[in-house]
């Protein structure tokens, strides 16, 4: 029933996101939401669920992506007849079959040997679709219309915001069937062969086979993201299967969380803002977001999810209140420390002598903002460090269940 | 024909050696850590840059001995306050950290030196061609790139297995619980062998940036090749890093200096197909096209009739 709920409300939500939001950029944020939520939950059935570290999985959402385009385009010449509604169904089969062709023999192992023919596939097919010109159009890509063909319930894609529902509609139906897929005897095996492959082979399944199953609905997953790029952008490049769109979406998933179902929707949803929002800003946005990775690979391991759910017990204990003010007093210096750090890379990048960091003049040619700098930024640094011995006393306090709270739960009980 | 394969085969050998810096510390680092560094080629541009900025002030020769230090003690310190603290989330957590720091080296490079091309060149005294054969010169910086690189795996060879911190190293490799009762400080080794693997690719980096120039994207292009050679290789094995680097930097020159392809064949075949063939591409391809792809079609090929690589003894 809660599940329902949760169900229903993230329904609500799409549906009224548009409404409140409804700028042309707003738009167009969400639709790249929604591809990226499909395409990093559909990483997730691999990495987080079956334990496959896959460096090759653009090349399902590239490969479902280009197959869409040349749909569209056999829409466009009429050459066949169907609203383009479905055309995210044509990128999931596609890569429905091209995941069962490369996963027949790249998931006899997980582990090292697996990541490493995911590399050698992705590296394969994105080269080759600089070679096979007619399929993948070279360097300039291939593009199609979404407007052609029978119009669906009046929908004839010619506005952003319906392609936003139309986006938005298939994102609910795929992340809904991703979940109960996380539901059924494969999704649960994927999980036992992840956390140990021996064990579920003496029971008597092939961790083979259930590796083989769960690449093959991530590919498909893949495949429907990519055909929903492909109506979204109505054009695919090379780039679009090479490594770095790999690259992107186990960012996604590992910053978000890969041990909980809704991990990598709030990566893609993070990781889409960062995206669009702070390379407006700033050049060096792509700087900031490696070093976001690594501090997250370091510090939560968990990803952003794992750091909110690490809170469940303290939250249970009741004992939330308690962790406010170390959490504050971490929080000041830290932010000072990333902010100063912040205005030494932005000064450094720009050599502009009227820089200005949120409306502090600085000057990169003095040596007097970057001693200054330095000084504050040391100082917040060994200031946190102050911080962080009551930071974790605090914590281990409050996820103790304190011996008074738990007598009298006996009691209760005794009653 | 016969100048073709022979500087074909020179630049193969230039170009295989090359690829065996990088590869050497890979694999040494792999059989310890058991971790493939996705940032090793990262720490190959570092090199390259490094001596770029040195080589300004000082020339090349410092550069040479100076910069490899610097990206070794670099690798150390990630070895030290990142990999270690990632060690205990997992395998994959570790994959994952190296891959990130691949992304945000690249980055940093870019911030640093921005997105040109850097003009870093070779030094004044090996500008010349060493021997001219059939109207063709051969540059005497490729030839001293050859002997740096044989220079590099003899010694490392040598040390490895000749001299007592070398056997310390094996020893730490297959029983590092056993090495570390009888009194050495097996975390110290490592972060040894991480260093001295990352300024090994420091070095490659040094004198392979005037001959590949020295560019942001420079680690990528490398970087998936080096996976590429020590999987092949065998994972840990640094015979097969040596044969497998030699392999592919042979078959890429060979490929490239040739200039036959699929219309040859089909005409030998005696086959002929119209130019609006729908798998027209397919037909038309030439063995220089496909060469970049090569080593990942070797890779796969290889991944699955003999996962554990041509000399690997190591299942994973």
């Amino acid at each position: 029933m809660r599940k329902a709920i949760i169900w229903i409300l993230f329904a609500i939500v799409l549906i009224v996101l548009p409404l409140i939001f409804d700028s042309i950029l707003s738009i167009s944020i969400f639709n790249q939401m929604c591809i990226a939520i499909v395409f990093a939950l559909s990483y997730n059935m691999l990495l987080g669920q079956g334990g496959m570290l896959s460096f090759g999985h653009a090349v399902y959402f590239g490969l479902g992506g280009f197959m869409a385009v040349h749909a569209l385009m056999k829409i466009e010449y009429e050459e066949m007849y169907f609203s383009v509604t479905f055309i995210p169904l044509i990128g999931g089969v596609f890569g429905l079959l091209a995941a069962a062709f490369i996963g027949s023999f790249s998931t006899h192992k997980a582990g090292t040997v697996f990541a490493m023919i995911s590399l050698g596939v992705g590296e394969l097919i994105a080269a080759s679709s600089l070679i096979l010109v007619s399929f993948f159009g070279g360097e300039a890509g291939v593009s199609g219309d979404r407007t052609y063909g029978p119009t669906f319930f009046g929908y004839d894609f010619a506005q952003d915001i319906q392609v936003y529902y139309f986006a938005a509609a298939w994102m609910f139906v795929a992340t809904f069937f991703m979940y109960l897929f996380t539901r059924t005897p494969a999704g649960r095996m994927a999980n036992a062969v992840r956390d140990n492959a021996e064990r579920a082979e003496f029971i008597g399944y092939s961790a083979r086979r259930v590796r083989f199953i769960s690449f093959m609905m991530a590919g498909f997953f893949a495949g429907i993201a990519g055909g929903l790029f492909a109506m979204n952008y109505e054009i695919l490049t090379e780039e679009n299967l090479n490594a770095a769109t790999s690259g992107r979406v186990l960012l996604m998933a590992y910053i978000g969380g890969l041990g909980f179902f809704i991990g990598p929707i709030v990566g893609a949803v993070v990781l889409t803002l960062i995206n669009s929002l702070l390379s407006n800003y700033t050049d060096l946005w792509l700087l900031y977001l490696g070093i976001m990775f690594l501090l997250t690979v370091m510090f939560l391991p968990r990803g952003l999810t794992g750091f909110l759910m690490m809170h469940t017990v303290p939250w249970q204990l009741g004992k939330l209140r308690t962790l406010a003010i170390p959490y504050t007093l971490t929080a000041i210096p830290s932010a000072v420390f990333l902010l100063s750090i912040l205005a030494m890379l932005e000064m450094g990048h720009s050599m502009d002598s009227d820089f200005s960091f949120f409306g502090v003049a600085l000057n990169p040619a003095s040596y007097g903002s970057w001693i200054g700098l330095i000084i504050i930024s040391s100082a917040a640094f060994f200031a946190l460090r102050l911080t962080l011995p009551r930071l974790r006393s605090a914590w281990a306090e409050a996820n103790t269940l304190p011996a008074v709270v738990s007598e009298t739960v006996t009691t209760e009980g005794q009653q | 024909m016969m100048e073709v394969l022979i500087f074909a085969t020179l630049n193969g050998l230039v170009t295989g050696l090359l690829l065996f810096m990088l590869a050497s510390g890979l694999t040494l680092i792999f059989s310890m850590m058991g971790v493939l560094n996705f940032a090793h080629a990262s720490f190959y541009m570092l090199g390259a840059y490094f001596a770029y900025s040195i080589s300004l002030y000082t020339g090349f020769w410092p550069a040479l001995i100076f910069a490899p230090i610097l990206v070794g003690a670099l690798g150390a310190l990630v070895e030290r306050y990142g990999l270690r603290r990632v060690h205990k989330s997992g395998h994959v957590a570790e994959l994952v950290f190296t891959f990130g720091l691949a992304f945000l080296i690249e980055e940093a490079v870019q911030f640093f030196w921005g997105r040109a091309t850097k003009s870093y060149r070779s030094p004044d005294i090996l500008d010349f061609p060493l021997f001219t054969l059939f109207g063709q010169n051969f540059p005497a910086y490729k030839a001293f790139m050859i002997f740096i690189s044989i220079g590099i795996f003899i010694g490392l060879y040598f040390v490895l297995t000749r001299t007592r911190i070398g056997i310390i190293i094996q020893a730490a490799i297959t029983h590092p619980n056993t090495v570390a009762n009888l009194g050495h400080n097996v975390p110290l080794i490592f972060m040894g062998a991480f260093g001295v693997g990352s300024g090994l690719a420091g070095l490659a980096g040094v004198i392979a940036g005037p001959v590949l120039t020295t560019f942001p994207g420079m680690a990528t292009v490398l970087g998936s090749i080096v996976f590429v050679i020590v999987v092949i290789g065998g994972l840990g094995s640094l015979a097969g890093a040596l044969v497998a680097s030699l392999l592919i930097g042979l078959l890429q020159s060979y490929a490239i200096a040739s200039n036959v392809g699929m219309p040859d064949l089909l005409n030998l075949l005696g086959v002929s197909f119209e130019r609006d063939h729908p798998l027209n591409d397919i037909w038309r391809l030439t063995l220089p096209q496909i060469a970049p792809i090569m080593p990942f079609l070797l890779l796969v090929i290889v991944l699955i009739f003999r996962p554990s690589g041509l000399f690997g003894k190591r299942e994973s």
